[in-house]
């Protein structure tokens, strides 16, 4: 074991992943530089610039010839350089990434993999704190992975590139190297569409994911010192959603609190709590709360704070489900 | 204005030299009138309401023929929805594109061995999918190119800058066919772009552009080769911008009467590709009527039988529908699908 921040996990992760020659790895700045967040660093270097290789400004053009690079039997791994940047790229996600394997009846395949860093909590400029994973989440044929620790970043990764479907990988700007923890030396997977009872409880159910995961934790940790036993549960995949997890989680302790940083209205956060509803009402004591960023953009650097949920607010609402 | 590229004048004269023998020739006139038999016989099947809407390619029979002529089996083929001529010639079955038609998405999936992507739907997201192809046969190093083609309409996306300036900057072989067809549902071409042509397009992301009489299945062979070459010698991609003319309506949904005047399409129906080839065959006595018939006759039939073949095909359950969205159903998809098969469809 070695112990990584989320950043070098994911970088150890990737070089693995090179290992294979059918994987490439695309986007703006990931070759020369290791990408602006140095996810890639020294990459280049080892596995050369046909198979690191640093694009035009391009988003849909990065997205559109990684698709056709999978059909052709490739492995590409595309780099968008922050969540915000994805949207011109919605196009050949949606219409074709997502569709080409239904659109041919499995005939012609795209095994991709789309990383981007996302959310908020570094007071970064316009565009660059976004988290609009309900987007991706919202269309069929995609897969979407929301790693919280450096363990499941790799192993998480390393699934998404051997997956025969696309993956939006989504890394949490906030967790690059704000997440340490032991990483085994020999490569691993975690499987995508299982979401990990990261700490168990008898309460009441913290369900959140990606850097959202660092106000779960430090609430449950505050919740222990009054006596109140939450359990803690990772999401880690969106889609598919792993509904007996949560279902098996809620129906023990009863109360469900889902916290993500994500606009409020339709966010993924209501999915997770419907499906709480639909299969497992009578096990309820309290209503589902949900703790979200607000309905609004993301405030800039100074004004911040105010729309991430805050430690305050996720307890605040342990609280109500715990009162009622 | 550029000179285009002309090898057979629509009087069916040589005007240029013939990267083809006389028998050659004959073999790509086969394949226009087969074609055409294709897109007369499907546009009928929509008027019976056995198709839904169809999108006919008359007229752009050379275009298309001549383009993918020098493709071999290993070469790619992403294409639009206009260009079922080129598909089939390619390999696609006739069956799987009337599938298509039909509403019935196992009309996108060929025979294994067939690298024809089913064709795009949206207008101009395809190109840089063959720049991805063509990109992955370069670090392959497998000689194979890709192609796509779409229309004029197309080279105002965004996504035809962004395909034409990757395949450039990694000389990816690719080879662009825009087929011209002067109309992109009511936008004639002046209106769709200021360029004098959509060839010098080309200049500005350091290619290659071929301005050609794109119903001249002879200089559209032979711009075709020369980009294929280029493409299989790591010389990188082309554009061709093959003028021209789109005879009928966008679709069969359309009325092209509302946007443009008969004169319009009249001096087209003149210059259309298959008349010049035929003059130019019976001039050195090798047409006749007789084959003519023969050729279309024998075109209907195989179109009659893949017809048969499409409609055979029961339609999908609803338990079916969600076979392909995964290698595997997922979890939460095998609920629903559960959910859809006990519901029933009506």
């Amino acid at each position: 074991m070695t112990e990584l921040n989320m950043a070098q996990a994911l970088n150890a992760a990737l070089d693995r992943a090179l290992a294979d020659d059918r994987v490439v790895l695309l986007g703006e700045d990931v070759a020369q530089t290791g990408g602006v967040f140095r996810i890639s660093d020294g990459l280049l270097a080892k596995h050369g610039a046909d198979r690191v290789i640093d694009t035009p400004v391009s988003e849909s053009g990065i997205v559109g010839a990684a698709y056709g690079m999978a059909i052709a039997g490739l492995r590409p791994i595309a780099e968008l350089q922050f969540m915000g940047f994805s949207y011109p790229a919605l196009d050949q996600v949606i219409s074709h990434v997502a569709r080409i394997r239904n659109r041919s009846r499995h005939q012609f395949t795209a095994p991709l993999v789309i990383r981007m860093p996302y959310g908020a909590g570094i007071g970064a400029a316009e565009h660059h704190s976004e988290s609009t994973e309900a987007l991706y989440a919202h269309i069929p044929g995609l897969k979407v992975v929301v790693p919280s620790t450096p363990g499941d970043a790799y192993g998480l990764l390393l699934a998404a590139v051997d997956d025969p479907d696309p993956v939006i990988f989504l890394e949490p700007i906030r967790l690059y190297r704000a997440a340490r923890g032991e990483v085994p030396e020999e490569p691993f997977t975690v499987p995508i569409g299982t979401a990990a009872v990261e700490k168990a409880g008898s309460d009441v159910t913290i369900i959140a994911y990606g850097a959202m995961m660092l106000e779960a934790r430090a609430t449950a940790a505050k919740l222990a010192e009054s006596g109140v036993d939450a359990e803690l549960v990772d999401l880690r995949t969106l889609v598919p959603f792993d509904r007996d997890t949560v279902l098996g989680s809620v129906t023990k302790t009863g109360r469900a609190v889902v916290v993500h940083e994500a606009a409020r209205t339709a966010g993924f956060g209501a999915e997770i709590a419907t499906q709480i509803y639909e299969e497992g009402f009578y096990s309820l004591l309290a209503p589902v709360e949900r703790v979200t960023g607000w309905d609004t953009v993301v405030p800039l650097r100074r004004a911040e704070q105010h729309y991430v949920p805050s430690v305050n607010r996720v307890m605040a609402a342990v609280r109500r489900v715990m009162e009622a | 204005m550029a000179e285009m590229l002309q090898i057979l004048a629509p009087d069916g004269t040589l005007v240029g030299e013939s990267p083809v023998d006389d028998r050659v020739l004959s073999e790509l006139y086969e394949a226009m009138v087969t074609a055409r038999s294709y897109d007369h016989k499907a546009t009928a099947l929509q008027r019976q309401g056995r198709l839904a809407t169809y999108a006919p390619y008359e007229g752009q029979e050379a275009a298309q023929i001549g383009a993918v002529a020098m493709l071999e089996t290993r070469d790619w083929l992403v294409a639009s929805y206009r260009d079922a001529a080129a598909m089939q010639r390619c390999g696609y079955p006739w069956t799987q594109l009337l599938l298509t038609r039909t509403g019935d998405e196992r009309g996108g999936q060929p025979p294994d061995g067939v690298n024809v992507l089913p064709p795009s739907i949206t207008v101009g997201a395809h190109m840089i999918h063959a720049v991805g192809i063509a990109w992955a046969q370069r670090l392959n190093e497998t000689g194979a190119v890709a192609m796509t083609m779409f229309g004029d309409g197309a080279t105002s996306e965004g996504d035809f800058h962004e395909a034409m300036n990757f395949a450039a900057v990694y000389q990816t072989p690719t080879i662009f066919v825009c087929q011209n067809n002067g109309w992109a549902i009511s936008m004639p071409r002046r209106k769709q772009t200021a360029s004098e042509t959509i060839a010098q397009k080309a200049d500005a992301y350091g290619m290659p552009g071929e301005y050609v009489d794109g119903n001249d299945v002879l200089a559209m062979y032979d711009a075709a080769k020369r980009a294929v070459d280029r493409g299989r010698h790591g010389e990188g991609p082309t554009l061709i911008e093959a003028v021209t003319h789109r005879i009928k309506g966008h679709t069969t949904a359309d009325d092209a009467d509302r946007y443009r005047s008969p004169d319009d399409t009249a001096e087209w129906v003149e210059r259309e590709p298959l008349g010049r080839v035929r003059r130019y065959l019976e001039s050195k006595g090798q047409w006749s009527p007789e084959w003519q018939q023969e050729v279309e006759a024998s075109a209907s039939e195989a179109i009659e039988r893949a017809l048969a073949d499409a409609e055979s095909l029961e339609p999908f359950s609803a338990e079916e529908i969600f076979d392909a969205m995964y290698a595997e159903v997922t979890p939460p998809l095998a609920i629903q699908q559960r959910q859809a098969t006990e519901a029933g469809s009506t």
